[in-house]
C-alpha cells in the first residue's frame, strides 16, 4: 500500500515503534537498567542532572546514553528524510517551566508516561493511579486547547540553533565515555561532577554501547512515526484519532509479553522496583505531568525527538526537564520507594497552579 | 458556497493544526478549505483527519515552503 519511505508515517509506524520499544525496554532491564525502567525519559534526565551535579542524590547519578541516542537517532532520521528544520519562538520560557513542572510531577509518581506503561506491563499496579492521573492531566489540557490555548507560532531559526541540543548530547556522551572529574575535595583529590552512582538505581545500567545503539534506533523510528505517549491519549479524546494510541497499546502488550518471557513480570502493589504505593500522590503527580506535557504539545520522548529535528522550543523543554529534576531532588520533592517526599505534594500543587495559569492566559496574539 | 476558507496553522505545535482544521470543517457541510501547514507531521495529521471526515485532500508544495492542503467536499 505504502512505499518504504512512507511506511513509518502510515498506520504501521507507531505500532512498529511501540513494539520495538516494548521489546527493548525489558531487555535493557535484563542487561542492567533498573526494574521496570528499561526506558524512563524523566528518570534518565534526572540521572543526567545528578551526574552533572545539579542535584546530589547519590543514588540517581548517571549519564544515560538512552537520552543521547533518542536525540541523535531523531537527528539522523530528520537529516535523511529532509525534516531537519531549525525553528523557535513559540514561548520558549513557558516551555522551560512546563518541562520543569512536568518532571517534578513525574518524580512524585516516579516515572514518566513511558515508565508508567512499562510499570503496568511489569505488573506494578501502582502504575494504575499514575495512568489515571495522566488521563486527568491530559483531559484538563484538552479543555484548555478547546478554549484556544496556544503557545503561539514558531518561526524558522538559523541552522545552527537546530544543532544546539544534538551537540549538547554529544558533549554528554563524551563526558560519559571519558568520565571526567571536575571537582576537587579538600585534599585536592579529583571528585565529581561528573558523578556516577555507586549504589541505587543510578548504578544500574545496561552496557553503554547497547543502550546507545538501541536508543538511536528508537529515536529514528519515533521521528518517522511521530510516536508520542501523551499525544496518543490526547488525539484519541480530542480528535477521535487512534493513530498514535495503537502504538502505545502495542508498547504495553509487547513489554508485557517480553517481561513474561524474561521472568520479569511480578504483579502486585508492594515492593515494586523504584515505586511507592501512595495512590493519591501517584495520581496527582502524573496529573501535573500529563497537563504540562499536553500544554507543551507532547510527551518527554517526543520533546527529545523534536529537539533532534531542530525544534529549539522542545530543546528548552528538555533543558527545563533536566533543571527541574535538579530542583525536584534539591527541594525534597522527589518521591522514594518509601513514599512521597516532604515537599512533593506542595510542589505538585504549585505546579498545577502554574500550569492552569499558563493554560488560561496563553493565547495566540492577534496580528497587527 | 464558492468561498474558500483558509486555515493558516503554520508554526503551531501539535495538536493545534489538526484541531483548528477539525473545528473549521465541522462548521461546514461542504465547500473548499485551504489549510497551510509547515511540517510533514502537520500535513499528514491534517490529511488523515480530513480524509476520515469524508473530505478529498490534495497537497501542493508552494515555492515559499511548507504545504498547501486543499480540502473539498
Amino acid at each position: 500500500m505504502s512505499s518504504p519511505r512512507q511506511f513509518f508515517t502510515s498506520r504501521w509506524g507507531p505500532i512498529v515503534t511501540g513494539v520495538f520499544i516494548g521489546v527493548i525496554a525489558p531487555i535493557l532491564v535484563k542487561l542492567g537498567n533498573p526494574g521496570n525502567m528499561g526506558i524512563c525519559v524523566v528518570c534518565f534526565n534526572r540521572d543526567i542532572a545528578g551526574a552533572l551535579g545539579l542535584h546530589r542524590a547519590a543514588v540517581v547519578q548517571y549519564i544515560r546514553p538512552e537520552i543521547i541516542g533518542f536525540v541523535l537517532g531523531s537527528l539522523i532520521a530528520a537529516l535523511i528524510y529532509r525534516e531537519f528544520k531549525p525553528r523557535t519562538g513559540s514561548a520558549p520560557a513557558a516551555r522551560f517551566f512546563l518541562g520543569m513542572f512536568a518532571v517534578i510531577g513525574a518524580l512524585v509518581f516516579l516515572g514518566c508516561p513511558w515508565r508508567a506503561y512499562l510499570r503496568l506491563s511489569g505488573g506494578d499496579w501502582n502504575a494504575i493511579p499514575g495512568i489515571l492521573g495522566l488521563l486527568a492531566g491530559i483531559g484538563i489540557g484538552i479543555v484548555f486547547l478547546r478554549m484556544g490555548f496556544s503557545l503561539s507560532r514558531n518561526r524558522n531559526a538559523p541552522k545552527a540553533l537546530g544543532w544546539v541540543l544534538p551537540i549538547f548530547m554529544v558533549v554528554l556522551l563524551l563526558l560519559l565515555v571519558f568520565k571526567v572529574q571536575f571537582g576537587r575535595d579538600a585534599s585536592g583529590n579529583p571528585t565529581g561532577p561528573i558523578f556516577f552512582s555507586e549504589k541505587g538505581p543510578g548504578s544500574m545500567h545496561a552496557p553503554i554501547l547497547i543502550s546507545l545503539v538501541v536508543a538511536i534506533v528508537i529515536g529514528f523510528l519515533a521521528q518517522r512515526s511521530r510516536f508520542c505517549t501523551v499525544g496518543a491519549i490526547r488525539d484519541l479524546i480530542l480528535l477521535r484519532d487512534a493513530h498514535l494510541f495503537v502504538g502505545v497499546l502495542a508498547l504495553i502488550l509487547a513489554a508485557f509479553v517480553t517481561n513474561l518471557v524474561l521472568g520479569q513480570f511480578h504483579s502486585g502493589f508492594a515492593n515494586q522496583p523504584v515505586s511507592h504505593t501512595n495512590w493519591l500522590w501517584n495520581f496527582m503527580g502524573m496529573a501535573l505531568a500529563g497537563l504540562a506535557f499536553t500544554l507543551a504539545g507532547g510527551c518527554p520522548g517526543r520533546q527529545l525527538f523534536l529537539s533532534g529535528e531542530g525544534d529549539g522550543d522542545s530543546a528548552m523543554f528538555v533543558l527545563g526537564m533536566i533543571v527541574g529534576a535538579g530542583f525536584s531532588h534539591n527541594f525534597n520533592a522527589a518521591s522514594s520507594p518509601k513514599g512521597p517526599a516532604v515537599f512533593g505534594p506542595a510542589m505538585v500543587i504549585v505546579g498545577l497552579i502554574v500550569c492552569v495559569v499558563i493554560g488560561l492566559t496563553m493565547r495566540e496574539p492577534v496580528e497587527g | 458556497m464558492s468561498d474558500i476558507v483558509t486555515v493558516d496553522v503554520r508554526g503551531l505545535s501539535c495538536p493545534q493544526p489538526a484541531l483548528q482544521t477539525k473545528q473549521t470543517i465541522k462548521k461546514l457541510d461542504s465547500g473548499i478549505v485551504e489549510v497551510l501547514v509547515d511540517t510533514k507531521t502537520s500535513r499528514d495529521n491534517v490529511s488523515r483527519l480530513a480524509g476520515k471526515a469524508g473530505w478529498d485532500v490534495t497537497v501542493e508544495e508552494p515555492p515559499e515552503g511548507g504545504f498547501k492542503l486543499t480540502l473539498k467536499k
